[in-house]
């Protein structure tokens, strides 16, 4: 599987009520919760982003809040691949659990800026960015992850068991 | 190699004579939890994948406390589907307006977690219950789904941070100023995907409401749980409420832990987290010039009891700054009859406190306090991110009740040593 994108870049310490604030926490509509990802911190975000682009941060990205609006908000808006330096781990298994990909990589998160053109390997774990003309190798998942992603999300999985 | 303490209850549950950091295993769970934001999705994803019934309807809780009583139509829904869940498959431990109160509060005052539990929760704030000695996670909806259906979930064994406490509290300090100076020290990721176990001779001067607080922001420090171990005053908070019969574990004495963080309580200060992050800390001293426009007193993290008693022994007989909107909001009706019994409401409202019902309204910006723009608050709850209150511009300075009671009275951010 590969995914291609231009990114959208930010810092360290994103947190899920800035990508996706409580107050539209009311609905589970994910087109509601996609035109909404971000707006506290980039208010253009919904608008600029396209099918396909890719999301690239620092440290401890998705920290704070458990609310599962904010991986499927971040994929409804047509993300194809969080990159970030760590995830915050509720975070982490809720994007694995809904099927959002997402890679931990520190050099990529370092020399990735906003606009570049990236391409994404997941069975490899390569990060190509384009623009740069540069390649990051990311951690691939346990297989036991794997496993989760290939079956399509967890209650897939589970089903499949 | 020695198993911690979250790692031998992990090992218990997966049916594992012993378990390593790093490794992935599934685990049996005791307690499954939702609230009315995040239980919808699980419903949904429940009903999706074509589960017919649930792996055990005593072991699963719904909590109706962040947008109730509901503050609008879309919210008024959520509810509704919840309700109409809770009652297709009989979950015995489903809270509506009336019984409810925040979920973290309400759980281990009724006895619902004990200790040597493992139990995962749709909300962050899970981690409180290690304060009774169980191992408590926050997860998200699809994770809630899964628990309901099997009774299981996996788990990557998370390696641990040993935080060795010393001394006694003084007058002023509170369970709050110890959470948040540890995250101000290793900040918001410095315990991402570990555990932190508090230990050592420090515990034993720790009441369980302060062990509740210090848990319930263990997350905010990136953590997969906190943990204390199951000492006299563990027995006497679950003795006679606990609703099954708990198990104690203790950390073998070779556990390995990855950092040690020696805590003097009796050093620690009254202190602050600014925005937009609790590991922003100051002591309030330093925190004297800053103006407010509202305080909270309240949530999962700090609407216990004793949250209420520190609020009053500083309000009771006085007024709120005028112009301040002081809220104050017991977490559960327990709690909130225990206000009025104790004389605690009048003197609320006699200083000029608006008290509300339970709810976790203002601490995610739902309702009941919002902020507008430019506005400062001091709020006993967890987070203070950008947008979190209100407006994206809107600050909120975390503090303890004593801290917020005391600002309460001035109109600025106030050591409440100087007025106890």
């Amino acid at each position: 599987m590969i995914a291609k994108g231009i990114v959208h870049r930010y810092q360290d310490n994103v947190d899920t009520d800035v990508i996706i604030p409580a107050r539209y926490l009311n609905t589970q509509d994910a087109k509601e919760l996609a035109s909404h990802c971000m707006e506290d911190i980039d208010a253009e975000f919904a608008k600029r982003v396209k099918d396909g682009d890719i999301m690239v941060a620092g440290l401890n990205f998705g920290c704070g809040s458990s609310r599962e609006h904010a991986p499927l908000a971040i994929k409804t808006a047509g993300i194809s691949c969080v990159i970030a330096k760590t995830f915050a781990r509720i975070f982490y298994r809720n994007a694995i659990n809904i099927g959002l990909p997402i890679l931990e990589c520190e050099a990529a998160s370092e020399a990735i800026e906003a606009g570049d053109e990236v391409q994404v390997d997941f069975n490899t774990g390569v990060i190509t960015n384009i623009t740069k003309n540069e390649t990051y190798q990311a951690e691939p998942f346990p297989e036991f992850i794997q496993e989760i992603i290939k079956a399509g999300g967890l209650m897939k999985s589970i089903k499949n068991k | 190699m020695g198993m911690t303490m979250t790692q031998k209850i992990l090992a218990a549950h997966a049916g594992l004579p012993s378990v390593k950091p790093g490794q992935l295993i599934n685990a049996n769970l005791d307690i499954v939890l939702g609230n009315d934001i995040t239980t919808p999705v699980a419903i949904n994803e429940f009903e999706k994948a074509g589960f017919d019934s649930v792996y055990d309807k005593s072991r699963i809780n719904i909590v109706l406390d962040h947008f109730t009583p509901n503050k609008d139509i879309k919210a008024a829904e959520q509810s509704k589907q919840c309700r109409q869940f809770a009652c297709k498959f009989d979950i015995d431990n489903y809270y509506d307006v009336g019984e409810m109160g925040v979920e973290h509060a309400l759980l281990p005052e009724k006895g619902i977690v004990t200790a040597g539990d493992c139990i995962i929760g749709a909300d962050s704030h899970t981690c409180t219950y290690g304060a009774v000695g169980a191992f408590s996670t926050g997860v998200g909806s699809t994770d809630m789904a899964a628990g309901m259906a099997t009774g299981k979930c996996w788990f990557k064994v998370p390696s641990a941070i040993k935080i060795n406490l010393t001394g006694k509290l003084s007058k002023g300090v509170s369970g709050k100023d110890v959470i948040l100076d540890i995250i101000g020290r290793i900040g918001v990721d410095g315990a991402l995907y570990q555990s932190m176990e508090f230990v050592g001779d420090g515990v034993a001067s720790l009441s369980m409401d302060d062990r509740l607080t210090i848990c319930n922001m263990a997350i905010e420090a990136g953590a997969k749980n906190g943990i204390f171990p199951v000492d006299d005053i563990t027995r006497e908070y679950l003795d006679g409420r606990t609703q099954r019969e708990y198990k104690v574990y203790e950390a073998d004495e070779d556990a390995e832990y990855t950092q040690v963080i020696d805590f003097d309580l009796s050093a620690l200060v009254p202190t602050v987290s600014y925005p937009h992050l609790p590991e922003n800390t100051h002591p309030v001293t330093e925190a004297k010039d800053i103006k407010i426009d509202q305080v909270v007193i309240g949530s999962c993290t700090n609407g216990r009891i004793s949250d209420m008693e520190a609020a009053y022994e500083i309000l009771n007989g006085k007024k709120v700054k005028k112009g301040l909107r002081v809220i104050i909001i017991p977490a559960t009706q327990a709690i909130y009859k225990e206000c009025i019994k104790r004389g605690y409401m009048e003197a609320f409202i006699d200083a000029g406190c608006v008290v509300s019902t339970p709810t976790c309204g203002p601490c995610l910006g739902g309702y009941m306090g919002i902020l507008a723009a430019g506005e400062r608050c001091v709020s006993t709850t967890n987070r203070n991110f950008v947008g979190r209150m209100g407006h994206i511009s809107s600050e909120i300075y975390l503090a303890s009740p004593a801290v917020a009671a005391a600002s309460a009275l001035t109109g600025y951010i106030s050591d409440p040593r100087e007025v106890l």
